[in-house]
Order: C-alpha cells, then structure tokens, then sequence
C-alpha cells in the first residue's frame, strides 16, 4: 500500500528525479516514513524535475529543502509558484526559533527565590485583603446604609443552606464510623458508657468545626476562587471599579460575612447529625438508648465546648472566605493561572484551619475539659 | 483529493434552517461557494452569521437542511473521513481563541503536531515559516498569549489557522477591534496568503473597510435567508433595505472624499 502511494509521488529514474502529485501535508501523510528514506538516499548532484507536481505546500517544500541539504540543486525543473514557495521556506531558515533557555544550579536558586517573593507576596497581599476588609468595617459602622445585606443574603444561602445535605450526609457516616469503632475497643474493657464521652468529646470540640471546614473549603472556598478569578477575567471587577463600587466591599466582605456567620450553623448542624449517627450506631452495638444517650451528653461534655466549637465555625469560616477572595483577585486572565489559584485556595484554606485548629487546641487547653 | 477543478463549490449550504428555541434563525437558506473566492458574509447582529460559520465547522448542526464541504456532506464518511476533511477548513475565532497555557510556538505546533508525523525540528522550521508568514518576529515566539495585544493575537491565530494550509479558511470578525491601520495591514496579510496559497475565504464582517477591500464577492444575510450573493459593485445596486442602510456609509464614501458620515 505504501510502496504504491510512494511511486505516485516520487520516482528515481536514469534521468534524475521526477516528482509528482500532492506535495502537501495531506497527500504526503501515508507515505512518509518510505519518503523520507528514499529522499535520503538520492545523491547530491541528481537533476530535480517538479513538472508532474500538481499541489504543493510548505511542508512539502520543507522535506525537499533538507533533502537538498538546505541549498537549490545545480538541476531544477520547477516553476515559479513552486519557486516562490520552496523561496519561502529558504528565508524562514534564516530565521529560525529561539533555542529555549537551558536549565543550570543558578535555576534552581532562583527557583527557590521565586518561591520565597511569591510567598511574601501572599502574605503581604493577604494582610492588605484583611486590612481593607477592617477599613470596610470601619466604613460600614459610619454608614450602616451601605451594608451589602442583598448579596450577604445572598450568600448565606448559597454557602449554609445548599451546604447542609451534603454535610448531614458526611456527618452521619462519620458518626456512625467513629462511635462502631470505638465501641469495639470499649466493650473489651466493659466501659460501654463511656462511648457518649467519647462522641460527644471528640465531634462537638474537634471534629465537627474540622470536618465542615474541610468540606466548606472544597465545597464554598473553591466557588468563591472561581467565580472571583472568572470575574477579572471577563473584566468585571473592572467595570465595578470604574463605576466607584468598591470591589472589597461588594465582593470580599459578603462573602466573609456570609461564610463567618454560617459556619458555626453548619457545625452545630452537623455535629448534632454526626452525634445522631453515632448513637445509632451505639444503639446497634451496645444497646445504648436515645434517652440514656441524651441524658449523658451534658455530664460527659461542659458546654464550654460547645462554644469553643462554634468559636472555631467563625474563625475557620472568615478564615476560608478570605483566602478564597485572596487567590481568587490574583487570578490572571488565563485558564493556567485559574486553575492553579483555585487549587491553592482549597490546599491553602484547609492548611489554615488546621494550622488554626492547633493554635485553638493550645490556648483552649485549660477549658471545658473535665477532670 | 482531487478538486483540482477549481471552478466547484467548495461549500454548498442547501435549505438550512436553525432554531434557538422559538427563534428562527435561518429558514431556507441557500450558499454556494466557488474555489478560490473571498465571500463577505454581511447581515444585521443576530442574523446568524456566526452560526452559519459554525455550521460550515461542523460545531453546530441546523435543524433541517444540508451542508457541504469539499463536495461531501459534513457529516458523510467514517471518523478518520471526517476529521481529514475537518483538516482542510482553517478557522480565525473572533477572539482568537488561543490556549491561554500554550507558547505563540505551541499553539502555532498544535495541530502539527496532532498529526503525529512530523518531526520536531520540522515543527519548528514550520512555526518560524508560518510566524513570517503572519509577520510575526522569531523572538514572539516564546510569548505567552496572555503578553500579546489584540492584533498579536490575531495574526497568531491566524497561523494557527493556516498551520495545516487549509483550502478553506473560515475568519469570524478578522479585523473587529484592531486599530484602522492594523486592520489594513491585516487584510494586505490575508489577500496575500489568498494569492500565494490559492484559498478559499469566507469571512464574517461589520466593517465596511475590510469588505470593500477583500471580498470578491458579497452574500447578503436578512430575512433569515441569503438575499443577494454578488460582487460588491452588483451589491450595491441591489434594492433591499437591508443592503441600502447597512452600505448607505459605503455609498455615500464612494460618492464624496472621505469625512461625513465615518464614525
């Protein structure tokens, strides 16, 4: 098959070389592999006949300008319009790309450096954020008639209410996982009571404000990245600018209201579904009933708990929000540069609260804790 | 491949009709285009003239009607058929339309090297061809899309476009917001390319400048279908008022020395 579409295009005889039919990418296609070799074994003084060429293209001037070894043969039967494009590709090697920059030792320092300006900048630009947003505070204070409460409604409900299937689902499950493990280990020891300690303990002060913020920033961290870098792109925050609005206000501070007021609500919600779960699965493995489970809950946890729980919604949720708007105002107008932002807006918000969850454990070491 | 006749239609839309929900876009249309000829598709905004580019793309598809392209139905043949004509047809977004994650050269490269046959010195001998070809400079290459101006990145969409030398070359909007000097500089480009590669053009314009300066022939889109498609000069005459209000600028240029009603 190949060798036949070959000779239609190329055939070496006595006389020198005689081309003919499509010399374009498309006719050349099937047969370049056996092109190319053929092309390579003719000898440099052949006499060069184009005459039976019909169509040619770049690319079929290209293979026979290396084949010539970038030079006219001394014997060229071609017309002008072949001329003229074979000319074409003769001024192109003049100017050919540049080589891209090697890498050396000296990239990787000032790889290194790169990283540590762009981690200043982030931090620098996030304190700026949190700075403007204090400032928008003040403003507000001054003039409660500018308060954007359309879009801090608007927001709740798109970050609390939407948010409460999917985060009674995970809180559920991981209810029951946790009480039909635990219960495992204590009915060895025959301290099966104790299971209500150890929920309420561990998802009213610690997993529930985690869980949903881990879920929020997945969920509302990365909307909020998006939608902000979608809106430099199209120049949107532009047009709010140039109308005077300014863009902290409208577009950061809703969304931090909104996130600060609704997580605490998103936890209590779901540490009460995560507590359900878990005594269902206690009532199954234990035989623990709702009414013993209910009455031991407020002796085996102080309510201080419960505060510092919701302490930790608030803080983890502003704390969300705003690295959300962060990334998302340094969205570039590129798909690169968004996809790379809201990605580090999820990976960074879910460090945070962490990070924060930490710092809460140590200075709330001394509360709420019995003993 | 071998409509080396080039006096057939290298498009023939026949009947096509397009709904967007209840909008009737086009009903009935017809459009038959010669090898080697520049149409100028001009009509009111909403007309459909993009559609019926994307259309001729095979990106959207009309409710009724048939469309043809290099003699066979745009859908006719199996995936490889299909994707070797697609091949033949080069198209110039409105916007340009580059991988924003691409280089100049790569997104220049990419339908090269899609075809998995040429090699990659070969690739880059090629970008530089075509990159002269656009009267682009060898140091753009390295250029992210996101550093070019308006008029960059239409003339590197534009070798993009003639990366594969397409016989068909499709331009949504090709000189809508370049400055009258770029647009100019622009249409030389295109005409050249025209002359030196024997294309097909079909372009979708507002401006009167470009038609005037390009088009070898004019197709007229209003009352959903093709009104008039003749020279420019058998355009003008033709009585429709559409054509009268959308040319009025260009009638009135021609009868008096630049100035009146240009804004």
């Amino acid at each position: 098959m190949a060798g036949r579409v070959l000779d239609e295009v190329f055939t070496a005889g006595a006389e020198g070389i005689r081309l003919a039919g499509d010399w374009t990418l498309r006719g050349l296609d099937e047969c370049l592999p056996t092109l190319r070799r053929a092309l390579a074994t003719v000898p440099p003084d052949a006499r060069w006949s184009l005459r039976a060429v019909r169509r040619m293209d770049s690319f079929g001037a290209l293979l026979l300008w290396q084949a010539w070894g970038g030079r006219w043969p001394a014997a060229l039967e071609a017309d002008d319009a072949q001329r003229a494009i074979i000319g074409r590709i003769e001024n192109a090697s003049a100017r050919a790309l540049p080589e891209p920059p090697r890498a050396s030792a000296l990239d990787a320092v000032a790889l290194l450096g790169k990283g540590l300006f762009a981690f200043a900048g982030h931090l620098s630009g996030f304190v700026a954020l949190l700075g403007r947003l204090v400032l928008d505070l003040g403003h507000l204070l001054h003039h409660p008639r500018d308060w954007p409460l359309l879009e801090i409604s608007a927001n709740l409900h798109k970050v609390g209410v939407k948010a409460m299937p999917v985060s009674a689902l995970v809180g559920f499950l991981i209810g029951v996982v946790l009480s039909y493990l635990s219960a495992l280990q204590l009915r060895t020891f025959g301290a099966d009571a104790f299971i209500v300690n150890i929920l309420g303990m561990g998802i009213i002060r610690e997993l529930g404000p985690v869980l949903v913020s881990v879920l929020v920033a997945g969920r509302s961290g990365s909307a909020m990245t998006a939608q902000l870098g979608v809106m430099r792109v199209t120049e949107e925050i532009d047009a709010l600018a140039a109308m005077g609005v300014s863009r902290s206000l409208r577009l950061v501070l809703p969304k931090v209201v909104a996130l600060s007021l609704a997580m605490p609500l998103l936890v209590l919600w779901t540490s009460a579904i995560a507590l359900f779960g878990g005594w269902v699965s206690a009532w199954v493995e234990l035989g623990i009933g709702l009414q013993f489970f209910l009455r031991a809950l407020p002796d085996a946890v102080p309510v201080a708990n419960l505060y510092i729980g919701l302490a930790k919604g608030a803080v983890f949720g502003f704390l969300i929000a705003l690295v959300a708007c962060h990334f998302g105002l340094r969205v570039k107008p590129d798909t690169e540069s968004l996809s790379a932002n809201t990605t580090a807006s999820v990976v960074a918000a879910i460090t945070v609260v962490i990070l924060v969850d930490a710092v809460f454990a140590i200075a709330t070491r001394s509360i709420g804790l019995p003993l | 491949m071998s409509e080396r006749a080039t006096s057939d239609a290298v498009v023939c839309l026949e009947g096509i009709v397009t709904r967007f929900g209840r909008n009737i876009v086009h009903e009935g249309l017809d459009l038959t285009i010669r090898a080697g000829d520049i149409v100028a598709l001009v009509g009111g905004s909403g007309s459909g003239k993009t559609t019926l580019l994307r259309h001729l793309v095979g990106l959207s598809r009309p409710a009724a009607g048939r469309v043809e392209v290099f003699g066979e139905a745009l859908d006719a043949g199996g995936a490889a058929a299909r994707l070797a004509r697609q091949r033949r047809m080069g198209v110039l977004f409105q916007h340009g339309a580059l991988f924003s994650a691409f280089s100049v050269a790569q997104n220049i490269a990419f339908p090269l090297r899609e075809l998995g046959v040429i090699s990659r010195p070969e690739i880059d001998r090629l970008v530089a061809l075509k990159l002269a070809m656009v009267e682009m400079e060898p140091a753009h290459a390295p250029l992210m899309p996101a550093e070019l101006s308006g008029g960059m990145i239409k003339r590197v969409a534009l070798a993009r476009a003639l990366a594969l030398e397409p016989e068909l070359l499709l331009l949504d909007e090709p000189t809508a917001g370049l400055d009258p000097d770029r647009s100019a500089s622009f249409i030389r480009l295109i005409r050249a390319l025209h002359r030196e590669l024997g294309l097909t053009v079909v372009l979708v314009t507002h401006d009167l400048d470009t038609l005037a300066q390009m088009a070898t022939s004019v197709a007229v889109l209003a009352e959903r279908r093709i009104v008039s498609h003749a020279s420019l000069a058998d355009t003008l005459a033709y009585d429709h008022p559409f054509v009268a209000r959308f040319f009025s600028g260009l009638q009135a240029r021609c009868g008096q020395p630049r100035g009146a009603g240009a804004g």
